[in-house]
């Protein structure tokens, strides 16, 4: 038969939540199957049942027609399971063939690891795929993209004939996405079976055979990629009505909030990241830093954020100079921060929600109460008004962070930093990795403060969010503000070619 | 309090509850092996085991010995679960408490004139300052130059062993200088013994106020709540505003002074002079009972007396039954064993035996703390 792939049945429960939800799949030998849902929907559990990594209340799996009980990652890749995790499971230190091989290393004379004909076959497998590589290059060394791309053939070289991706374009840029296709379909060219998980439905529409969509742990109906259209998809995923774009009302900035001159920075490497970088934020104005990422994003947060030192230039919040200001005096002065990877800067995930919500708060009043006592009351009521204000959707406040979604995450993340009535707010890659509903949450929240008048440096690689949110635009391309436009005044073509460096004056 | 409160408070009493039953369940597995071992040996463990009990519980200076041998082991394990709250090994609790010790005894040799509610405080609070200085050598170094505090805490153990061992040989030895001790301190830093013909102390209250107050810092204070944040995700702590390094260096310091408060213990209370070696390792015992004590201060209490009483019941076992004292060891080497053996916990309540449940969340804290060596020695090593 045809059939790579038949779950039945699969129910998975965590405590207080329905996971997969009697969820029936079926995939079938050469083709791309979508996996589409929002976050929370379920996606990534049903594939971590598949691969053997969580063991379902109820269902069966049958790979190739026969049944087999998935008790662990081992007896998925005996079965032709590969799994290419969001984050990558590799050695940094190592070379790409040895984490390749990493495990299975093919040997001769029962102890040498035969290094030539590792990158004999690797370099084969890398050219019929379209996955070129260099496997002797270390893998610390690679963009995340060819990291991805190791992830990938090492799911080959382990004799993968069902590859699940786990939104594999989220961390990569355009062009990188675009190879990715390219090597999907050459996998399905050769018969072997791909489970794309993601929630852009463009991807899905461009890449795809067929389609699932999953919604709060159940199986909202399969399609068929030709028969069907971005706006049905979208239906199917949210049962409701999207507006795209928010609407924008008239730009009335007010005065200077944050004022950034001359600054220069350097990278973790000490190459210079940012270059001379001078721009203004003013009251009820968003300015979106729109670039290809790499380009001094990160550095540029983490200089205004107090993380990283500047090696010259002014930051003037307010007419002061908080150059070189503590993190802490920056919070204390009204600046929020919503970090661009939330679980390694915004949250503490083992923290429960409570917690997590006076975070950055919790010596300020009145969670400070004399004598370094931590008022609990006061923490629990806060967080009371802040989950039913954030709609956060959590057992209780005392849930461990780490077991909400990541759009759940996120809402605990902008309740607290929203909540401190900031002056000045950095947003970073805020909707990375979130599904629409929970996109289109954040953007309504981000243009809620611009309106109450606090100034918002919306730093994004997705132009789409730049274009719908910002008032101004500065593009940032090798470490410098290349141009600075009004949002009314500019279009996709202008601003794609000043980030990729193309000159239009 | 609305029926919401109460039962949430039931429902945490339930879990910690709940938590501690893969320790019982280790130290029940440890005491099956030990069993084994010793009949292999041709020893009843039957009679070992009640002989151990009898020594340990059997009458007053049992109980007395006991506790005794407890009280410094449960400042060293506080020690190193304060510490590691914090993400930090504090290896060299075993050189706070000498330095701790060394310290009070000089204090409480000199300034003989005080009356004792000024004495007895004075010399306690001198001994964990000693510590506490020993321990903000470490932190300091960490958090300013990077070095891994595994080393330098663990190397400092060393350089106090032979800093006390000359003091006591040399400029503050005892008439006529046969023993290497210090005189006697004055009766007015003396802490009571609380068990007549016995040496338990005062100290062992002191131990249980100590971990009382930990319970309230780590949940209740500000700096609770930052010591745990540094220990769970540095880089979030950092983003928000939290000074890293201070809390990190403080966090040493309290460590330390904790463990400098039970040499101070010690001292005034058992030995009442400063005597070099009195700690059999005190120090290393904490990492232990912290581990066992499923790092929860107040679990660290009922550790300490498992330990306490292997060790005063081991005399008895030994005179009694004639089985060697070293089957302590060996049976504390496999509670550590056990609470730290993650796999073998799962792969036997995989089988079945009727504690599946029991087992996970001792599993589940013994990865976390791998993982975080895991991530402590790779930012050592970078």
């Amino acid at each position: 038969m045809n059939t790579a792939v038949r779950m039945v049945n699969i129910t998975k429960t965590f405590p207080g939540t329905v996971a997969s939800d009697r969820v029936n799949l079926e995939v079938k030998k050469g083709e791309i199957h979508g996996l589409l849902g929002e976050n929370g929907a379920g996606k990534t559990v049903l594939m971590n049942v598949l691969y053997g990594l969580y063991k379902p209340d109820q269902g069966q799996i049958f790979i190739n027609d026969k049944e087999i009980r998935m008790d662990s990652s081992a007896t998925a890749i005996k079965n032709g399971i590969g799994m290419v995790h969001q984050h990558f499971m590799l050695v940094p230190s190592l070379t790409v063939a040895e984490n390749i091989v990493l495990g299975r290393e093919p040997r001769k004379n029962m102890l040498l690891l035969d290094m030539e004909k590792i990158v004999k076959d690797i370099k084969e497998t890398s050219r019929e795929y379209g996955l070129e590589i260099d496997p002797k290059e270390l893998v610390k060394n690679l963009p995340v993209g060819l990291q991805q791309r190791v992830e990938i053939l090492k799911a080959l070289y382990r004799g993968a004939q069902i590859l699940i991706l786990d939104e594999p374009t989220s961390v990569l840029t355009p062009q990188e996405v675009d190879s990715l296709f390219k090597a999907m379909k050459a996998l399905r060219e050769q018969g072997k079976s791909v489970i794309f998980i993601t929630h852009k439905l463009k991807e899905v529409c461009a890449v795809c055979d067929r389609i699932t969509v999953l919604k709060k742990g159940k199986v909202v109906g399969t399609v068929d990629a030709n028969n069907t259209n971005p706006l049905e998809l979208a239906a199917m995923m949210v049962g409701r009505e999207i507006s795209s774009t928010c609407k924008k009302e008239n730009y009335q900035p007010g005065k200077c909030v944050l004022k950034v001159e001359k600054l220069q920075a350097l990278n973790d490497r000490k190459l210079s990241a940012l270059n001379d970088i001078t721009f203004e934020v003013h009251e009820s104005e968003i300015l979106g830093i729109a670039g290809v990422e790499g380009n001094g994003q990160t550095e540029l947060v983490e200089v205004l954020t107090g993380l990283r030192q500047t090696t010259s230039g002014k930051i003037i919040l307010d007419g002061r100079s908080i150059t070189n200001s503590s993190p802490h005096d920056r919070i204390s002065m009204g600046i929020s921060n919503v970090p661009e990877d939330r679980q390694k800067r915004g949250l503490i995930l083992d923290f429960s929600v409570l917690e997590n919500l006076i975070l950055g708060y919790e010596d300020k009043p009145p969670f400070e109460t004399g004598w370094f006592r931590l008022n609990l009351r006061k923490a629990a009521s806060f967080s009371d008004e802040l989950i039913q204000e954030y709609s956060i959707k959590t057992p209780s406040k005392e849930t461990p962070a780490r077991h909400l979604s990541g759009g759940t995450q996120q809402r605990v993340v902008l309740a607290r930093e929203f909540s401190r009535k900031p002056k000045l707010i950095i947003a970073s890659q805020p909707t990375r990795g979130l599904d629409i509903g929970a996109t289109e949450y954040v953007h309504r929240k981000l243009a809620e403060m611009r309106d109450q008048g606090v100034a918002v440096l919306l730093i994004s690689a997705d132009l789409d969010e730049i274009l719908a949110l910002s008032d101004l635009i500065a593009i940032l391309y090798e470490g410098k503000i290349v141009a600075i436009r009004e949002c009314g005044k500019t279009n996709e073509l202008e601003l794609g070619l000043l980030m990729t460096g193309g000159n239009n004056e | 309090m609305n029926e919401k409160a109460r039962s949430s408070e039931t429902r945490r009493l339930m879990l910690t509850l709940r938590g501690t039953i893969p320790q019982i369940i280790a130290v029940l597995l440890a005491f099956l092996i030990g069993a084994i071992i010793l009949l292999a040996t041709g020893h009843s463990p039957i009679d070992a085991y009640v002989a151990v009990l009898k020594g340990a519980f059997g009458d007053v200076y049992g109980i007395g010995q006991t506790l005794t041998q407890a009280t410094p082991i449960i400042f060293t394990a506080l020690a190193f679960i304060f510490a590691f709250k914090c993400g930090l090994f504090n290896i060299g609790a075993e050189g706070q408490l000498l330095i701790g010790g060394f310290t009070a005894a000089l204090a409480g040799i000199y300034f003989g004139d005080l009356p004792i509610y000024i004495h007895l405080p004075f010399a306690l609070l001198v001994g964990a300052t000693g510590g506490a200085l020993w321990g903000f050598i470490p932190g300091i170094l960490k958090a300013k130059l990077g070095a891994h505090e595994v080393i330098t805490s663990m190397m400092l153990s060393y350089v106090a062993l032979y800093i006390t061992s000359y003091m006591v040989n040399y400029p503050f030895i005892a008439p006529p200088g046969w023993v290497a001790q210090t005189v006697p301190v004055a009766p007015s830093a003396e802490l009571p013994r609380i068990l007549s013909s016995t040496q338990l102390s005062a100290s062992i209250l002191i131990a249980i106020g100590m971990a009382a107050i930990l319970t309230l810092v780590f949940n209740r204070t500000v700096l609770g709540y930052e010591v745990r944040a540094v220990g769970l995700n540095t880089a979030a702590a950092e983003s928000n505003g939290i000074n890293v390094k201070n809390t990190m260096i403080i966090a040493f310091i309290i460590s330390g002074a904790l463990a400098g408060l039970g040499g101070a213990g010690e001292i005034l209370g058992v030995h009442r002079r400063f005597i070099s070696g009195f700690s059999p390792g005190y120090g290393f015992d904490g990492l232990a009972v912290g581990l066992i004590g499923g790092l929860n201060p107040i679990g660290t209490i009922f550790a300490a007396i498992l330990i306490g009483a292997l060790r005063a019941g081991g005399m008895t076992m030994n005179t009694v039954t004639g089985v060697p004292i070293d089957i302590v060891s060996v049976l504390q080497g496999l509670v550590v064993l056990f609470v730290a053996a993650p796999k073998l916990i799962t792969y036997l309540s995989k089988k079945g035996v009727a504690l599946p449940r029991a087992l996970k969340p001792l599993s589940n804290g013994v990865q976390t703390i791998l993982s975080k060596i895991k991530r402590t020695s790779r930012k050592g090593g970078s």
